[in-house]
């Protein structure tokens, strides 16, 4: 005697998952002009009501120090440079700017929800693998954690923030970056065209 | 004094208040993402002049932020003291600057778009944030390799008004059309290399551009608030302080303060020159009156247990300063009662009061030295042991408004 075997199997947990956070059609950039009104009222939003600005790495550099004091609390208390945020009984996470990372992650990925673009994929230049992607991410990555911390900010905080409350400082960090960037730009060609 | 900034532990409590940096962080994630910028290759784009969205956001949002920012303390609603400006570091700014730009193209992301694209599912971005947390960590373990490079070419608080002599609206009339000029740079250069149609962009952002320029020549007549300006609105306020006597502390009081660990005192003495030569009290700074405006972002940058307390001969300078630093929203700070005089006069010894000059004017010293040695005086620290001395203390130390590090802290 033979059963009846269901042929369909009840999609799983991570499927059903899947399907509802990628299922919204994809939509269109928004006109940039209208990007960069909407990211200056947040601008101005956030130093009207806090007197901050934005940021971003000093977030990223807090959950790092948190975990190296997780790690190796002895080493956080020995090194200057990281007393200042994790010395003793300090908690590197008790910082406005760790708050504001996490909201930006939580908006990064409720608009891409919102506006199908949640898809797990790679970015590149049409000539270059994928791993090799991956480590230029990381490379062109540790460079700018690098370089945010030795500028005292990042695109967000520094130029950004700077910029628009006119700090000559942020001004000239603004064009260096362009101009490094432009610098390398030619030799990375085929890379990303 | 201007509303604005708010401070928000005390309406939310210490963790609440980041509740609101969280929404305001959820705000600039969601704009990043619908600007396109969680797209490496749209951000790399930029380079190869195919697509200059990153320079239209980035200088579009400044603008906007900037036009809205001075006109809010323009009119009095923000105190443009109380705002984080990035103080200046050039040559470490310029040398971190380089690398970042070297980072951009290489990995195709600056750190907040990277969280951006990682957290929409792009791994090139996922590597891109360990990427940078392992530079950040690199970085905490060399820096103090080149620490003396690091804290090099500080200039502080330093904006680009004060580098061009320029007032205010002027040089934010002159960032509004450099970026509009980049602005129509950017879309000839998009078409040519990106073979952008040049129809299809929206015809509303020419009256975008003439509102923003607009609003720049309206900040132009606005102009900033001056002392002046903020001391005529906080004087009936601030005015009875002076009136009650409410700021004008006891030198016992002052005495206390010094030694009381807890307090960062901070004594701004701020006669001419020659007095101040003649007798100071150990550790006050000498600031004239003409100085101050020179000091007032230091003074922002002191920790909230600073307290402040000016002293001149008698009181009238001292309440001159008072009133400037108070418009300027310096916080806790006090006039030395009776200046200088009445501090000789309760702590100095025999050999420094014996040459009295019954005829000094309305805050001049009314004492005669035989040289002029500062602080090698016995009354310029006074041994608190020594004296009895009753008196009402009045400092109480306020919640400080200024905020002492920024987005990247």
């Amino acid at each position: 005697m033979t059963t009846l075997t269901p042929t369909e199997t009840k999609p799983s947990f991570w499927q059903t998952l899947k399907h509802a956070l990628t299922a919204r059609k994809e939509k269109a950039y928004i006109n940039p002009y209208l990007a960069a009104i909407l990211l200056g009222v947040v601008l101005f939003g956030a130093f009207f009501v806090t007197g901050n600005g934005l940021g971003a790495s000093g977030g990223l550099n807090r959950i790092l120090v948190y975990v190296q004091d997780l790690i190796a609390p002895e080493h956080t208390d020995r090194v200057p440079y990281l007393i200042a945020m994790a010395g003793g009984s300090k908690n590197a996470l008790d910082n406005w700017v760790v708050f504001m990372t996490f909201g930006t992650i939580a908006g990064g990925f409720v608009a891409g929800f919102l506006n199908g673009r949640l898809k797990i994929e790679t970015n590149r230049g049409p000539r270059v693998p994928i791993k090799m992607r991956w480590v230029m991410a990381f490379i062109g990555g540790s460079l700018m954690g690098y370089g945010a911390r030795f500028a005292r900010g990042c695109t967000s905080g520094q130029a950004l923030s700077g910029g628009a409350v006119l700090s000559v400082g942020s001004w000239a960090f603004m064009f260096a970056v362009f101009a490094g960037a432009y610098a390398l730009a030619y030799f990375l060609r085929k890379f990303w065209n | 004094m201007a509303p604005f900034p708010v401070q928000l532990s005390p309406i939310f409590g210490h963790w609440g208040a980041y509740l609101v940096y969280a929404v305001i962080g959820f705000a600039f994630g969601y704009v990043l993402e619908i600007a396109g910028f969680g797209n490496s290759k749209k951000l790399a784009a930029q380079f190869y002049f195919k697509d200059m969205t990153v320079l239209k956001v980035m200088f579009g949002a400044i603008i906007v932020a900037m036009v809205l920012i001075f006109g809010a303390t323009a009119v009095g609603l923000l105190d443009y003291n109380l705002i984080w400006v990035n103080p200046t570091y050039l040559w470490p700014g310029i040398v971190g600057g380089l690398i970042m730009g070297f980072g951009f193209i290489i990995g195709g992301f600056c750190p907040g778009t990277s969280l951006v694209g990682a957290a929409t599912g792009k791994l090139d971005g996922v590597f891109f944030v360990l990427g940078v947390l392992f530079g950040i960590f690199l970085f905490g373990e060399t820096v103090d390799s080149f620490a003396i490079f690091w804290n090099s070419s500080y200039m502080g608080r330093y904006t680009l008004p004060e580098l061009f002599g320029l007032p205010t609206g002027v040089v934010v009339l002159g960032v509004v059309l450099m970026a509009l000029f980049m602005f129509w740079g950017a879309e000839k250069l998009e078409q040519k290399f990106g073979g952008v149609d040049a129809k299809a962009a929206p015809k509303w952002r020419y009256a975008a551009a003439v509102a923003i320029a607009l609003g720049g020549i309206v900040l132009i007549f606005l102009g900033q608030p001056t002392a002046t300006d903020r001391w005529a609105k906080l004087e009936a306020e601030k005015g009875q302080l002076l009136a009650d006597r409410a700021v004008q502390i006891h030198p016992g009081e002052l005495l206390s303060l010094i030694e009381d660990t807890n307090i960062k005192t901070v004594m701004l003495d701020v006669r001419n020159e020659s007095d101040y030569n003649l007798f100071h009290i150990l550790d006050a700074q000498h600031v004239p009156l003409a100085d101050l405006p020179n000091v007032v972002d230091d003074l922002h940058f002191e920790p909230a247990n600073a307290v402040f307390i000016l002293m001149s001969n008698d009181e009238a300078a001292a309440t001159e300063a008072w009133k400037y630093l108070v418009a300027e929203a310096v916080p806790n700070v006090y006039i030395l009662e009776g200046g200088i005089n009445n501090w000789i006069a309760l702590f100095g010894d025999d050999n420094l009061t014996k040459g009295f000059n019954a005829g000094a004017g309305n805050d001049e010293l009314c004492y005669i030295f035989d040289s002029a040695i500062g602080d090698r005086y016995p009354a310029s620290e006074p041994d608190p042991e020594a004296y009895e001395l009753e008196f009402t203390p009045k400092v109480q130390l306020e919640l400080k408004r200024a905020p002492t590090s920024g987005g990247c802290g």
